[in-house]
């Protein structure tokens, strides 16, 4: 007992002062960004189609492992909420650089269809006070639900600073300051002291390709695993999903031989153009 | 008068009345003043967009008031609006404004003032335009009211249900919001856009609890005569085929004459070529203008997304065997760097 006393007066006394950045990175398992999804039976069918990390998730994973090499950042901790298949996914965000993973277990389908935005907002948030994140980082929007909610849900819950659609991120590890995207241009947030969650737009960073080491080494790395259902969040949608259709297909067009046959046709037969 | 309200205000969707709303005022004055109509009754707040210079609400916010109208009776539509200057116009149908005098530009800010005019009064609908302002405002807003929107609406079928886009646009779904409040954003490309008038209806001067633990430091806006991409007639958007952004000056002198907006596909974007808010696509912005001309775009299920509800399309690209052309109405296949200068010319 006394010496585990003079350990922790040891590491209080010499753990340089800084900020012990702990960052949480969401990680979705999407059907990937190539796949043109065809609907059947009333639902997008997910049999057989290629799943992939989603793209936004993939820049956000990045910037987490950059902060981590710049060392403002020690810990990196990848979330991931869906069915068994999430741990390849996890998988590809430890061998990026993550250093532990959790598994957020459910079979509800995580693409609108059953599990919504608010409902995973609860779950990140319960992971995050579980966790202390200082940090959450989240991609802008799943490619599948293409909603963009779950970042500023998550922040409002917490009450915590947000940025969405983040450019740029610049940090001395104390203080953020975060370029974004706007309608018409950018603009800079600054971020006095965190926590904050932030959501990574294309800009951002060019995520890189998990080398074969480091996918040897993503292997023996931590992953826990945790229950949707039990973790006391009413996970039922409160907007029920009562149809799912294909838009309508465009009527077929045809080739034109030159720019005059072209402005011909978008004059006289378009009337587009006078 | 509860009997009489009940006979009057027969929804033709599932939807009742709550004991409170029957016995409000506004709800009793609207029924002792004989509007013997069939509408349901429904008050709705939208979220303006920050205002254009000159005090004049955005073209979004335009199209979010039509939706707002759609989809309640029309009769009591108030409009938020955050900024410094005082409104001048404002979409017909906005019978209120709260006007919450705010150099602050910060999300959260915003985010606040909504949670603050919500929580003082009741609304049936709060409408907000999808764009990046409003998917930035809307979720943390509807997180503190504990409310779980429904986000990019792009047609309103009734009172409680309403389609929106997934899967870049391949997979449109039929939503029915349960929550006492529903609380949307639009795609401004779905809805026309409502006139505007003059301010002449009640401001009410709001205040907000200013967000503290974050600072907006500054903006860099590209001014441009150009129209506004997100509601331009004609749009010209260039992709990797322009191969360098210095190539883009082909488009704009096209644009220039035709009097069009400018905007590319996400690859020219990716590639440094031009900035991110000339994104057409998925995770860009949508646009439905009369003509949408694709330069040198292969046409990636990706960018489909963000312009296959424009009116007329036009492809201009080497490769036949670009998908862009499935798409087109007119394709010409041909070298950009002859046939836009030739078009310029011509047209």
């Amino acid at each position: 007992h006394c010496s585990k006393y003079k350990v922790l007066i040891h590491i209080i006394k010499y753990t340089p002062y800084q900020l012990i950045m702990k960052i949480l990175v969401g990680v979705k398992r999407v059907v990937d960004y190539a796949v043109k999804v065809r609907v059947q039976n009333n639902t997008v069918d997910l049999n057989n189609i290629k799943m992939s990390l989603n793209p936004f998730c993939e820049i956000a994973v990045e910037e987490a492992v950059r902060l981590k090499e710049q060392k403002v950042a020690d810990e990196v901790v990848a979330v991931s909420i869906g069915p068994k298949q999430c741990s390849e996914t996890l998988r590809t965000a430890l061998a990026m650089g993550a250093d532990r993973a959790i598994h957020i277990s459910t079979d509800l389908r995580t693409d609108y269809m059953e599990l919504q935005p608010y409902a995973i907002a609860q779950i990140f948030q319960k992971v995050v006070e579980q966790e202390q994140s200082d940090l959450v980082l989240l991609g802008k929007q799943g490619i599948d639900s293409d909603c963009g909610q779950t970042g500023p849900m998550l922040a409002g819950l917490l009450g915590w600073p947000q940025v969405t659609f983040a450019a740029n991120i610049e940090t001395d590890g104390k203080s953020m300051t975060v370029e974004r995207e706007t309608d018409d241009g950018t603009e800079t947030i600054q971020i006095p002291a965190l926590p904050a969650v932030i959501t990574c737009d294309l800009r951002l960073n060019e995520p890189r390709y998990a080398t074969l080491p480091n996918i040897m080494k993503a292997k023996k790395k931590k992953v826990d695993t945790l229950v949707a259902e039990d973790m006391g969040i009413d996970l039922t949608p409160r907007n029920e999903v009562l149809e799912v259709f294909e838009p309508p297909p465009r009527k077929e067009g045809i080739m034109v031989d030159d720019v005059d046959s072209l402005l011909d046709k978008l004059r006289n037969e378009a009337g587009v153009i006078e | 008068l509860l009997v009489v309200a009940s006979i009057i205000h027969k929804p033709s969707v599932n939807r009742t009345l709550s004991l409170s709303t029957m016995l409000s005022t506004r709800f009793l004055s609207r029924t002792t003043t004989a509007r013997f109509t069939l509408a349901r009754y429904a008050s709705t707040l939208v979220v303006s967009e920050p205002l254009l210079e000159g005090g004049i609400v955005s073209p979004a916010t335009q199209s979010t008031v039509t939706a707002a109208q759609q989809v309640s009776s029309g009769d009591d539509i108030s409009l938020l609006i955050v900024s410094e200057q005082a409104p001048t116009q404002v979409p017909e149908g906005v019978s209120k404004i709260y006007h919450v005098a705010c150099g602050d530009l910060l999300s959260e800010t915003v985010a606040e003032a909504i949670k603050e005019v919500a929580s003082a009064s009741s609304f049936e609908y709060i409408v907000a335009p999808a764009s990046k302002f409003g998917s930035t405002v809307v979720p943390r807003a509807a997180a503190m009211l504990s409310l779980s929107p429904v986000t990019d609406v792009i047609e309103i079928v009734s009172g409680d249900t309403f389609i929106r886009p997934m899967y870049a646009g391949n997979a449109l779904a039929k939503v029915k919001a349960t929550d006492a409040t529903k609380f949307l954003s639009v795609r401004p490309t779905s809805f026309e856009k409502a006139p505007l008038q003059d301010v002449t209806m009640d401001v009410e001067a709001t205040t907000v609890t200013p967000f503290t633990k974050s600072k907006w430091i500054s903006e860099q806006v590209s001014k441009s005569d150009r129209p506004d991409l997100g509601s331009a007639n004609i749009v010209i958007s260039g992709g990797r085929g322009l191969k360098s952004g210095d190539n883009f000056v082909l488009l704009e002198q096209l644009a220039d004459k035709l009097q069009a907006a400018v905007g590319a596909s996400r690859a020219a974007v990716d590639a440094g070529m031009v900035p991110n808010d000339m994104q057409v696509g998925q995770t860009g912005k949508v646009v439905a203008p009369d003509l949408y001309i694709a330069v040198g775009i292969s046409g990636a299920i990706q960018h489909l997304s963000g312009m296959k509800d424009s009116k007329t399309i036009v492809a201009i690209n080497t490769d036949a065997e670009a998908p862009i052309f499935s798409v087109a109405d007119y394709g010409l296949q041909a070298d950009l760097f002859e046939a836009v200068p030739e078009l310029t010319e011509k047209v």
